[in-house]
């Protein structure tokens, strides 16, 4: 038990199961499965597609995370990439011709230019992370709405509407699409940050940025890195939500997805001072806070009631997580045993 | 330490200072122009002269209605003066006062907020000019301004209810998707449609009502999990705006289901997304919450003007769109 409870893995992994136990018992049809037009159909494959665009913000996070920074400006590209895409697609945007390459370069070129300017202002003008990133979610918004003129594009009679909407809500081998997208990049950061000195020297820059900067680790270009994987991720993930619903809705894609983005991170077990990471653990994590968001449609929670519901549950997760909540909970038990003996 | 809270204390005093003025002078200012308006007896306009303080340009449903006001005005041959006030209520507050100085003969306003407005409702009282409320409602006593043109959201749900009934010839289940938990228009659709089934329609029954946020992504999120919890059992859903029946269809085809056909719709809204997917078979009906409010609108003004009374509460002319007709509808729809 000890050994297992080390593994930043154990305490979101043991959150999802507990959740999936308490449907098992509560919520009818939760774990019914069935095949649809030649895909699986369920509760637990709507929590794999609907948690891939957190999944993708969430690994782009933890990395970011893992230097002492954070970026709250994912919301707003989630919104920029998604309005662009869409307008590619749709061919309001009249020189791409509605083309799906065209759409999804740009869309994912705007994400990775947001995370540069936010690397910027971080590394170089060395403004806090918050602040930095503040900026670009307050106007954010603001160039989706733009890029839209302010109205909600529709996407449904565009010629590639089709394969667009695979990107978000298709199914592969039975699976939803989205979730490949997710295994694929998360192996590739893995591999990143695991097979090469990169993840090490996030590392030490989260644990004591002037030391690794004076024992000769390129910080400034770590820190822009890290914004800019956090922009190309987000934009990726606002394409995502957005083929999902066949449209940019400028003013509610990605709207506080920056939160639940922060919180998976720390479901996952991380610190937010930064240091020590691990990405498949804030990924559990998106899991976990997915599989609530779907527990609560399933068993039918009161729409008054849901955010204080899911508050409690966080609130549980988060003291289990608590060593010293822990201890305390083990001291109080034991005492209990001696006045009983 | 010392120097800067000193250095902040110059600085608050000159802050205060310079707001103290400010507010000064225009309280002088009001003052002259009420004096002269007084002496002058305010002289009629010939053609009919209309301020407009607009909240700004927020959702395609409110730049449908900024364009059917500037469009009407144009046809009228109406002097307007529009003005947008980029969702601040002080913009929208100066906006009045200029209308007030210029002497106009009606002023018409959206209020970006409820609260807040006896002042300048006051002020445009004392000058003789009557307000006209557009869409949205402010918390003042009924005197301060002369009427109030906009949507029942009761209504609405009553007639939403209506339509389903026909659909599903008086009999079946409906989940319901509801706006924002606390917005006025979710809980009156809520109401006029759960009262209408209550009264008229006792065969209809909603199985599960869960909030969408007025969102597709929430809309389509929800309806995928009712669909799990009622397999099989789901007859209708109605959705308290389009953009959420939007999303409720893309997740009844994943389903396997034919929305509009195995699972009636019905929304409220009227926009344009919703005729397309009418005019494509997936949706049936949607009862209009019509932004197009010129015409009402300068016709209350024309009337008051003639020193006719108006209507306290002038109900927006909505209708009903059907997907039979969706197909000669969609050209028309401007949002």
């Amino acid at each position: 038990m000890k050994n297992l409870t080390k593994y930043k893995a154990f305490w979101p992994t043991v959150a999802f199961v507990v959740l999936l136990i308490f449907n098992a018992f509560f919520t009818k049809n939760f774990f019914a499965i069935s095949i649809v037009d030649g895909h699986l159909f369920g509760n637990l494959i709507d929590i794999i597609k609907n948690v891939s665009p957190l999944a993708l913000l969430s690994i782009g996070m933890t990395l970011v995370i893992a230097t002492g920074g954070i970026d709250i400006s994912v919301g707003s590209v989630v919104a920029i990439s998604g309005a662009l895409a869409c307008s590619i697609i749709d061919k309001r945007l009249g020189f791409f011709d509605g083309s799906l390459a065209a759409a999804l370069i740009f869309g994912l070129l705007a994400g990775v230019l947001c995370g540069l300017w936010n690397g910027f202002l971080v590394s170089k003008v060395k403004i806090q992370p918050i602040v930095a990133t503040l900026i670009l979610m307050t106007a954010g918004r603001g160039v989706a709405q733009l890029i839209t003129k302010g109205k909600i594009v529709t996407i449904n009679s565009a010629p590639m509407m089709k394969q667009y909407y695979f990107l978000g809500a298709g199914y592969f081998l039975g699976l939803p699409f989205a979730i490949f997208i997710v295994a694929i990049i998360l192996v590739g950061m893995l591999m990143l940050v695991r097979k090469t000195a990169f993840g090490l020297f996030l590392e030490s820059l989260g644990i004591n940025s002037r030391s690794s900067r004076l024992s000769g680790v390129n910080t400034d270009r770590i820190k822009l890195v890290v914004y800019t994987i956090s922009g190309f991720m987000a934009a990726l993930s606002g394409i995502l939500i957005s083929s999902n619903i066949k449209g940019a809705d400028c003013n509610n894609a990605g709207l506080f997805i920056e939160m639940d983005a922060i919180l998976s991170v720390a479901i996952g077990g991380n610190s937010l001072a930064g240091g020590r990471f691990s990405i498949t653990s804030s990924v559990l994590g998106a899991f976990v806070i997915q599989c609530l968001t779907t527990t609560v449609y399933a068993f039918g929670v009161p729409p008054e009631t849901i955010l204080l519901v899911k508050a409690f549950v966080i609130v549980i997760l988060c003291l289990f997580q608590s060593q010293s909540f822990r201890q305390k909970l083990m001291a109080w038990r034991e005492g209990k045993k001696v006045h009983s003996a | 330490m010392a120097k800067k809270f000193f250095a902040l204390i110059v600085v608050l005093t000159m802050v205060l200072g310079i707001t103290g003025c400010g507010s000064q002078s225009t309280g002088n200012q009001q003052g002259d122009t009420k004096k002269t308006e007084e002496s002058t007896e305010k002289p009629k306009n010939e053609k009919l002269v209309i301020g407009f303080a607009q909240i700004g340009q927020e959702s395609g449903w409110r730049d449908a209605e900024t364009f059917s006001i500037l469009q009407e005005a144009e046809k009228l041959g109406v002097d307007l003066k529009f003005s947008d006030a980029q969702q601040k209520q002080e913009n929208q507050i100066k906006a009045i006062r200029t209308f007030i100085q210029q002497g106009v003969d009606v002023i018409g306003v959206a209020p970006v907020v409820e609260t807040g407005w006896e002042t300048v409702f006051k002020e445009a009282k004392d000058a003789g000019i009557p307000i006209i409320l557009v869409d949205r409602r402010a918390a003042v006593p009924e005197d301060l301004y002369a009427s109030f043109i906009g949507s029942d959201f009761i209504l609405e749900g009553n007639n939403a209810a209506d339509e389903m009934a026909k659909l599903l010839n008086n009999k079946g289940n409906i989940v319901e998707l509801q706006g924002t938990v606390g917005a006025s228009a979710a809980t009156d659709r809520m109401k006029g449609f759960k009262d209408q089934l209550a009264a008229k329609y006792p065969d209809m029954k909603i199985i599960a009502s869960q909030t969408g946020d007025f969102t597709r992504a929430k809309g389509k999120e929800v309806m995928e999990a009712f669909l799990k919890a009622y397999p099989g059992q789901i007859n209708g859903v109605y959705g308290h705006n389009d953009d959420m029946v939007l999303g409720a269809i893309e997740a009844i085809k994943d389903a396997g289901l034919k929305p509009g056909v195995d699972i009636k719709t019905v929304s409220v809204d009227g926009v344009k997304g919703l005729f397309e997917a009418m005019a494509a078979g997936e949706a049936n009906v949607t009862v209009e919450c019509n932004p197009l409010l010129g015409p009402q609108f300068f016709k209350a003004c024309q009337d008051l003007k003639d020193g006719k009374t108006t209507e306290k509460w002038i109900k927006s002319e909505e209708s009903v769109y059907r997907a039979e007709t969706a197909k000669d509808d969609l050209p028309n729809r401007k949002y």
